[in-house]
């Protein structure tokens, strides 16, 4: 079978005025359906910008971008959009919801940009707010719930359309420890129910719960290791 | 197609939301918007009122009415030049009267101002028209009580007096006033009649006069006065060819050369019409020059806070474009927004002007409704200036970057 994502090549140069800034110089990696990754690395290495490319928010300057055989690094901004709201789920550092909408409106509007009717889309979103364990605050505005929730409820939107993949740049970067580490659950648990998940962290304890850790060291691949079932 | 309204009904929600956090800008947003729509809606309302009313007042005065006068109703600038023309004089009209073809009926007339009197009770500054026979028939008098005068009263310059609606009341209360005489001025003159209630044109009032023979005007209060010729044509049709005889007639009367100019005015109905048209024209061109203005400005306000609104929900509209967005979806939300905050400028407008009107007719003598299309056309153009406006912010919008907004604090 082929990889879900197959990246060859791929290179990422900024423009800033007159100096150019390589935020990637070349990856090449492979990732197949139901892996569990960790991406790590110093600050400014390139994890960032290396997961907007695998999302679909940017595109590289050069290299090929296959994603489930479908070459993506030629896409035009709306396919670019329509494969972002079908095949991918992101979980951002500071959750990124729409303060002023509910938390169950805000896990809808995936479904609402996949044109799924407004009934259904209720059925849908409460499902997912049920797996994240928060049935019981689809109502709540983003302020009125506690950092984990908010992100629970980040999860549940990345999750709402069945998409191939999720995303998650330093999901617990604004939550203490503990917080964390149930949201590192949720995201263990997702990925035993077969989803295919990316998480860029600092923390070596998050990075471990992950199958595979892949490390980035100024723009390149510096090391990619598989680890023993634990 | 049903997809599609789908998705507007979607994006007029999302509107909706955004909008209702923030009320107190939308609202001053919609200002200029409203002012806009309100200056052309209630200018039409009160310009529709008036075509109503006074409209149809200038034509009770009869078009079929032709007038020999001293001055033209509507004078120029050179308007000293016609106080030199020689008066009307009862001569002037007996020529007429005697050569004119096309006329159904031909009366002089003169009036003044005298206080009355009967016993006690007196009024001041009476209006006293002289009529004629043929009076009765141009303005289409009706008699309450008693007669109108007989040819001979007419012919002899008798003292005999018919009274309007209200001298009746004013002057004998309950008592019966048939054969009573009364002082006009200092003459007195024998009550024969009463006329009925004829209401007012342009705020004149028609039932606080009284009527005498034309010559004892001139034998009772002085033979030095300007009278004017009123002359009635079968239909309109006649006016044309009668104001030609008229102007001929005239000529002739007063011995014209055919290098002078008319040194009397013919007047008609519709010059009055025509004026009337000219006002309203200016008024509604300045209207609509007013409204326009006011909708450039309110929808240069609207661009102005879609682009700040725009700024302001970076963020929004990099979550929304991360979550699968298109641009056209971005667009699509932001024009409706601008367009949702200018219709609802336009039918606040309405309301008001629907207010206004209902203010003007209760409180003024002037009737006004607001007339439909007024309505549509201030709904239509709210609307367009909101789809108008709301394209560029909408634009910005869709082209930003979803890296970038979702960076943006
Ligand atoms: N829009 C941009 N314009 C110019 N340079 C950029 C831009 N985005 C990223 N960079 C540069 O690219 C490099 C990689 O940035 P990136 O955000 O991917 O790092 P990171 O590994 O995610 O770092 P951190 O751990 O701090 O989040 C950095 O040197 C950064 O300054
Ligand atoms: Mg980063």
């Amino acid at each position: 079978m082929d990889a879900l994502i197959n990246l060859k090549d791929i290179v990422k140069t900024y423009q800033v005025g007159t100096v150019e800034v390589h935020a990637l110089r070349g990856v090449d990696l492979q990732i197949q359906r139901n892996e569990y990754i960790s991406i790590m690395g110093p600050s400014g290495s390139g994890k960032s910008t290396l997961m907007n490319i695998i999302g679909c928010l940017d595109s590289p300057t050069s290299g090929r971008y296959e994603l489930e055989s479908t070459p993506v690094h030629e896409m035009d901004d709306n396919q670019l959009a329509e494969i972002r709201n079908r095949k991918i789920g992101f979980v951002f550092q500071t959750f990124n919801l729409l303060p002023r909408a509910s938390a169950l409106h805000n896990v809808e509007l995936p479904l609402i940009y996949s044109g799924v009717s407004a009934s259904k889309r209720k059925v849908i979103a409460e499902e997912a707010l049920d797996k994240v364990g928060l049935s019981d605050r689809k109502n709540h505005r983003p302020n009125e719930l506690s950092g984990g929730q908010r992100q629970r409820v980040a999860i549940a939107r990345a999750l709402v359309n069945n998409p191939s993949l999720i995303l998650a740049d330093e999901p617990t970067g604004n939550l203490d420890s503990k917080t964390g580490e149930e949201i590192m659950r949720v995201f263990g648990k997702l990925n035993e129910a077969g989803n295919t998940i990316i998480v860029v962290t600092h923390e070596k304890y998050i990075a471990d719960q992950a199958s595979r850790i892949v490390r980035i060291l100024d723009g390149n691949i510096a090391d990619d290791l598989q680890l023993e079932e634990n | 197609m049903i997809s599609f309204f789908i998705r507007l009904w979607e994006n007029i929600l999302i509107a909706v939301r955004a909008l209702a956090q923030n009320k107190m800008r939308t609202i001053l947003t919609t200002l200029g918007i409203i002012i806009g729509v309100l200056t052309v809606v209630s200018v039409a309302s009160i310009i529709e009122g008036l075509n109503k009313g006074f409209a149809s007042q200038i034509a009770s005065i009869g078009s079929n009415t032709i007038y020999v006068q001293k001055y033209p109703w509507v004078a120029g600038r050179d308007w000293f030049k016609y106080r030199n023309r020689p008066n009307i004089t009862m001569k002037d009209a007996k020529y007429i009267q005697e050569r004119m073809k096309n006329a159904e009926a031909i009366a002089p007339a003169t009036s003044t101002r005298r206080s009355i009197k009967y016993r006690n009770n007196s009024l001041t500054a009476i209006g006293v028209s002289g009529v004629t026979m043929e009076t009765e028939k141009i303005e289409g008098y009706n008699i309450d009580e008693g007669r109108y005068f007989a040819p001979l009263e007419i012919a002899k310059n008798k003292n005999s007096v018919v009274i309007g609606y209200e001298i009746k009341d004013k002057l004998f209360k309950n008592r019966y006033p048939i054969g009573e005489k009364i002082r006009i001025g200092t003459i007195s003159y024998t009550v024969i009649g009463v006329m009925e209630k004829r209401g007012s044109i342009l705020g004149h009032n028609l039932d606080s006069g009284v009527y005498v023979p034309v010559g004892s005007i001139f034998r009772n209060f002085g033979f030095h006065r300007s009278i004017q010729i009123m002359v009635r044509v079968k239909d309109p049709s006649m006016i044309e060819p009668a104001m030609d005889e008229l102007r001929f007639l005239m000529r002739v009367s007063r011995k014209l050369k055919p290098h002078e100019e008319d040194n009397f005015s013919i007047n008609q109905q519709e010059v009055l019409t025509d004026m009337y048209k000219k006002l309203t024209g200016g008024l509604y061109t300045a209207a609509i020059g007013i409204g326009m203005l006011s909708l450039l400005v309110g929808g240069i306000g609207i661009m102005n806070i879609m682009l700040v609104s725009v700024a302001e929900r970076r963020r929004e509209i990099g979550v929304r474009k991360a979550l699968g967005a298109k641009r056209v979806t971005i667009t699509f939300q932001f024009i409706i927004e601008s367009v949702i905050i200018c219709t609802i400028g336009g039918i606040i407008a309405i309301l008001i002007s629907y207010l206004f009107s209902v203010l003007i007719d209760k409180v003024t003598p002037f009737p006004s409704s607001v007339p439909l299309w007024s309505v549509l056309m201030g709904l239509g153009f709210s609307t367009f200036v909101g789809l108008f406006f709301g394209i560029y912010p909408a634009r910005q919008a869709a082209k930003l970057n979803p890296i970038e907004c979702l960076h943006y604090e």
